[in-house]
């Protein structure tokens, strides 16, 4: 079992112009277009459950984001998982939310993952309580999603801590992440929020999964007149589509995700043969195939999104989010054209400095 | 104003367990305004408790008595030989007046016919929404007089999470999200630009979370003369 770099002071961080010397930000600082992805938690104790989803990840992404009880549903702890990543040898960015925590434990989080070896960390508010599995919980929010940005770049860049007492020891050094969701409202409001995280530090950013493109091609118009896509990495949120259900469910339930009708009627296309039969007059093969075209239509759809959203200016890669569904994630970036991707382990520059 | 509900009767029955004498006491200040707990209701709830005690053919004596303010202990005075009398006190007072029952007359055992939900203002007849969390350090000249603690679910300082849609919170299409209010207003009002600051964390010593407040001001208290 290899820790990587655990615990162990980096000195290089600096010396080599690095941030945190992540992978995620050699392949970000190399220019390369960056791919990262999203992996789930278990509701339960069971590394393997981490370990198995690490393999359909493995060499098919930059970084692999670990949910943070997303949609308020108690999971394994990110960190923990990320420092499962590790131990398989994939480079974890895990995701913090500031429901759950305030900022005595967030800190204190943040030392243990970075001693862990992790380093990216996402910043995000958090779903409220009252969507996940124990709606009658106190939540925190002790600081919102951009002073959390600010208090994890505190950290490594004045070394100290929110309060302002300094940091003895090692800093934790972290290459710091933030959402945008472009499509939420107020739509105005969105590009200029993104540049408050920025200015709050944020590194790199991965937006909400964005479907329709021209609507996604408005926002960032803004953000370049904004020049915000010259101070962070933006990194667009794609996610196959599992079922014309599925699309339909995010297009009209999900706050600030947008499917054009064109998608939802190309993926019932997908099932066309199997149109008109209701599920209990359907075989288990018949349903088996008729989810493997709907599947295989929202993995065609999501690598021409990829492409689309790589022609816009300003995007600097792709987070795909394929809930629950982690086998989806080779298959796109392959399709993609994005495989192999970067080895970074050698250093970014050989020159003394 | 503070805004309070009743509890259910059965509630009710229950803390009052087999208590033979029973004064219910109202407030005159802001439960008789939200109508949970003035001299009407107070004697409303008197009057349905006598006569569930005679249908439950367990007698119960039970008067009623609305004081102006059970905040304030000179007013609880004027009622201090009922309270001394009864074996329960039923207070219709918000969770300040019970505990002023209580502070005032150690041996009364007082129990809330209220739950007191928040302070608040009627937006329509029969409505009554949050406008203030008390966090002990006002934003509201920030955020052009809407309050981002009180008005949104997660009290966010620094803008809208991700979960705003068509004015609403993403916790419930009845409850309007407190940043797109504030955004709205702030745009209305051309003052956009006070948003653009990022906001640090709040100090929330002045809030609750720094244990239970109190305010002193010398110049208002009675010095005596030594
Ligand atoms: S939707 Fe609006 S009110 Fe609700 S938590 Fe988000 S920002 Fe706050």
């Amino acid at each position: 079992m290899s820790l990587g770099a655990t615990g162990n002071p980096n000195p290089e961080a600096n010396k080599n112009g690095l941030l945190a010397g992540s992978n995620l930000e050699k392949v970000l600082r190399a220019g390369h277009f960056a791919v990262t992805a999203e992996l789930g938690p278990p509701q339960s104790a069971d590394h393997l459950v981490i370990r198995n989803k690490a393999r359909h990840l493995r060499d098919c992404c930059d970084g692999v984001n670990l949910t943070d009880n997303q949609t308020a549903i108690v999971r394994m702890s990110s960190i923990a998982a990320g420092a499962i990543l590790v131990q398989e040898g994939l480079e974890p960015i895990i995701q913090m939310v500031c429901r759950d925590r305030n900022r005595l434990a967030m800190q204190s989080d943040l030392m243990g993952a970075y001693a862990l070896g992790i380093r990216n960390v996402l910043c995000l508010t958090g779903d409220h309580q009252s969507f996940g599995n124990h709606p009658t919980a106190k939540n925190v929010f002790d600081v919102d999603s951009c002073q959390l940005v600010k208090m994890v770049s505190g950290m490594r860049d004045q070394r100290v801590f929110q309060c302002g007492e300094a940091i003895k020891g090692q800093e934790p050094r972290f290459f710091v992440g933030a959402a945008e969701s472009p499509f939420a409202a107020p739509v105005e409001f969105r590009p200029y929020r993104l540049g408050k995280k920025v200015k709050a530090g944020a590194n790199f950013i991965q937006t909400q999964l964005v479907y329709d493109v021209p609507a996604f091609e408005t926002f960032m118009e803004k953000v370049r007149t904004l020049g915000i896509h010259e101070q962070t990495s933006i990194l667009v949120g794609v996610g196959p589509l599992k079922s014309p259900a599925m699309a339909k469910y995010m297009k009209e339930s999900v706050p600030g995700i947008l499917v054009p009708d064109e998608l939802i009627q190309r993926m019932t296309k997908a099932g066309a043969s199997w149109a008109g039969k209701k599920a209990d007059e359907m075989s288990k093969e018949e349903k088996k195939a008729r989810s493997e075209a709907w599947k295989a239509e929202g993995i065609k759809i999501c690598i021409e999104l990829i492409h689309k959203v790589r022609a816009v200016p300003g995007v600097a890669g792709i987070h795909i989010m394929a809930i629950e569904w982690e086998e989806a994630v080779r298959p796109v970036v392959e399709g993609a054209g994005l495989l192999p991707r970067p080895n970074m382990h050698e250093p970014p520059r050989t020159d003394t400095d | 104003m503070i805004v309070a509900e009743q509890k259910t009767i059965d509630e009710v029955k229950t803390l009052l367990a087999d208590a033979r004498k029973v004064l219910v006491i109202g407030c005159g200040t802001c439960v008789t305004v939200c109508f949970a707990g003035g001299s009407r209701e107070a004697a409303i709830l008197a009057c349905s408790l006598r006569m569930a005690s005679q249908l439950e053919g367990h007698a119960r004596d039970i008067t009623d008595v609305t004081v102006q303010r059970q905040c304030e202990w000179e007013y609880l005075d004027q009622a201090a030989d009922q309270i001394k009398d009864a074996e329960v006190i039923l207070s219709l007072g918000c969770g300040v007046g019970v505990q002023a029952i209580a502070e005032r007359f150690p041996n009364a055992w007082v129990v809330p016919g209220l739950n007191t939900k928040f302070m608040g203002l009627p937006t329509e007849q029969g409505v009554w929404a949050e406008r203030c969390a008390a966090c002990g350090d006002c934003v509201l000249g920030l955020t052009g007089g809407v309050c981002p603690i009180a008005r949104c679910s997660k009290s966010l300082l620094n803008g809208p999470c991700g979960g705003s849609e068509g004015g609403h919170c993403e916790i419930d299409p009845d409850t309007p999200c407190g940043w797109q209010l504030i955004y709205d207003r702030m745009e209305k009002l051309g003052k956009l630009e006070l948003l653009m600051d990022v906001q640090p964390p709040k100090n929330w010593q002045k809030a609750r979370d720094g244990g239970p407040r109190k305010i002193v001001r010398e110049d208002l208290k009675l010095h005596h003369e030594e």
